[in-house]
């Protein structure tokens, strides 16, 4: 499988939110607007590539049996540099992300990936999976993101669409993560039918 | 006085799932019965209670003490995937009725963001010992509370005609959706 094949594979045919409904809590609780969406999106891109590099490496040195743990390792790693990177460089960020921040520890797109594909490709190909599949989250992230943001406050991005007196403050809420996602994944099965 | 606070706004208030979104993977995998909803919540409110009470320990006599905060996460995430796999060994060797009720949700939590999260909270809001058990404990019973309502109603949706592309998943969150709006009307109570 050549490397475009396999980064357009995370973004579309096998977007880990869309199509394998993995890594639903970020999903659900950090996209109360775009910026949000995008910035934890980013940071889960980030701790993606680094580890499925760093696993593709030294996959065939860890015995089998210590697989799993190792893998954690190896992404709590990751996942402590990007916190502690956060906090210095983008604080107002990592304030509204709070502890989703520590917990892309847990997050199975980033365990699924090291385990499925990491592990078992070479460090360039495993790069790019890592890429596809981090990029095809920020993608969904920052697509609920904006439509939460819009109709929960009438903004994009902080730039206003339409006044927020018209604004359902639901979306912006718990119960409007769950009906977007709901919606937005009914409209996503359509379109995939269609094609 | 104070426990009853912690405890009623855990469940109610700023229940884990509707409010917090912390361990939607499990309410959205294991929630088409209620009998495995039920499963489920036993072996987290064990692991949870358990999670918390090593975790707050380490915390404050190892990583405090040595100044080495920023290995937190490392050490947490360790130590629940320990404890879960030790758990799981202990239960089969020592009850194992209790082992088949519970051993095949055990390998499940480990990847549930909603221990790691109760762990790494009741550090940030500076609870003491008790304060955090109590804490953990009743964020596992707002899960249990959650996940069974919740199950409740997909066995019920698996009866209606729903439309085509609303099936499965999509369906399942807007009920979720609608769930946690009556939770809204908890918020202010605490």
């Amino acid at each position: 499988m050549s490397n475009i094949k396999i980064l357009t594979n995370g973004l579309f045919r096998e977007n880990p939110t869309f199509g394998l409904l993995l890594g639903m809590c970020p999903t659900l609780g950090v996209t109360t607007s775009a910026f949000n969406g995008m910035g934890m999106g980013l940071a889960t891109t980030f701790v993606l590539v680094m580890s499925n590099l760093v696993i593709s490496l030294v996959a065939n040195f860890i015995p089998d049996k210590v697989r799993i743990p190792a893998f954690i390792v190896i992404i709590a790693t990751f996942v402590t540099v990007v916190d502690f990177s956060m906090q210095a460089y983008v604080q107002s960020l990592y304030e509204s992300l709070g502890l989703f921040i520590p917990l892309i520890v847990v997050n199975c797109i980033v365990l699924g990936r090291a385990e499925a594909f990491a592990s078992k490709n070479g460090v360039i190909a495993s790069i790019f999976d890592g890429l596809g599949m981090g990029l095809g989250f920020t993608i969904s992230l920052t697509l609920l993101g904006v439509i939460r943001e819009l109709l929960g406050s009438g903004k994009i991005f902080d730039i206003t669409i339409m006044s927020d007196q018209y604004g359902m403050l639901a979306f912006v809420l718990a119960p409007g993560g769950f009906l977007a996602l709901g919606f937005l994944i009914a409209a996503v099965n359509r379109l995939r039918k269609t094609n | 006085m104070e426990y009853i606070l912690i405890f009623i706004a855990a469940v109610f208030v700023n229940n884990v799932v509707l409010a917090q979104f912390l361990g939607i993977c499990p309410f959205l995998g294991v929630s088409k019965k209620v009998s495995t909803a039920i499963g489920m919540t036993g072996a987290l409110t064990f692991v949870m209670i358990l999670a918390t009470l090593v975790t707050f320990i380490i915390q404050k006599s190892i990583l405090n003490p040595f100044g080495i905060g920023f290995m937190q996460t490392i050490t947490f995430i360790l130590v629940i995937a320990a404890l879960v796999q030790m758990v799981e060994i202990i239960l089969k060797k020592v009850s194992p009725a209790l082992y088949q009720a519970l051993g095949v949700f055990l390998p499940l939590i480990t990847t549930n963001c909603a221990v790691l999260g109760v762990a790494i909270m009741v550090i940030q809001k500076d609870f003491n010992l008790l304060e955090s058990l109590v804490f953990a404990a009743s964020t596992a019973i707002g899960f249990g509370l959650a996940l069974t309502i919740f199950a409740g109603i997909r066995e019920h949706l698996e009866l209606v005609d729903i439309p085509k592309g609303m099936k499965g998943s999509p369906i399942a969150l807007v009920a979720a959706g609608l769930l946690a709006m009556a939770f809204m009307g908890f918020s202010g109570i605490v």
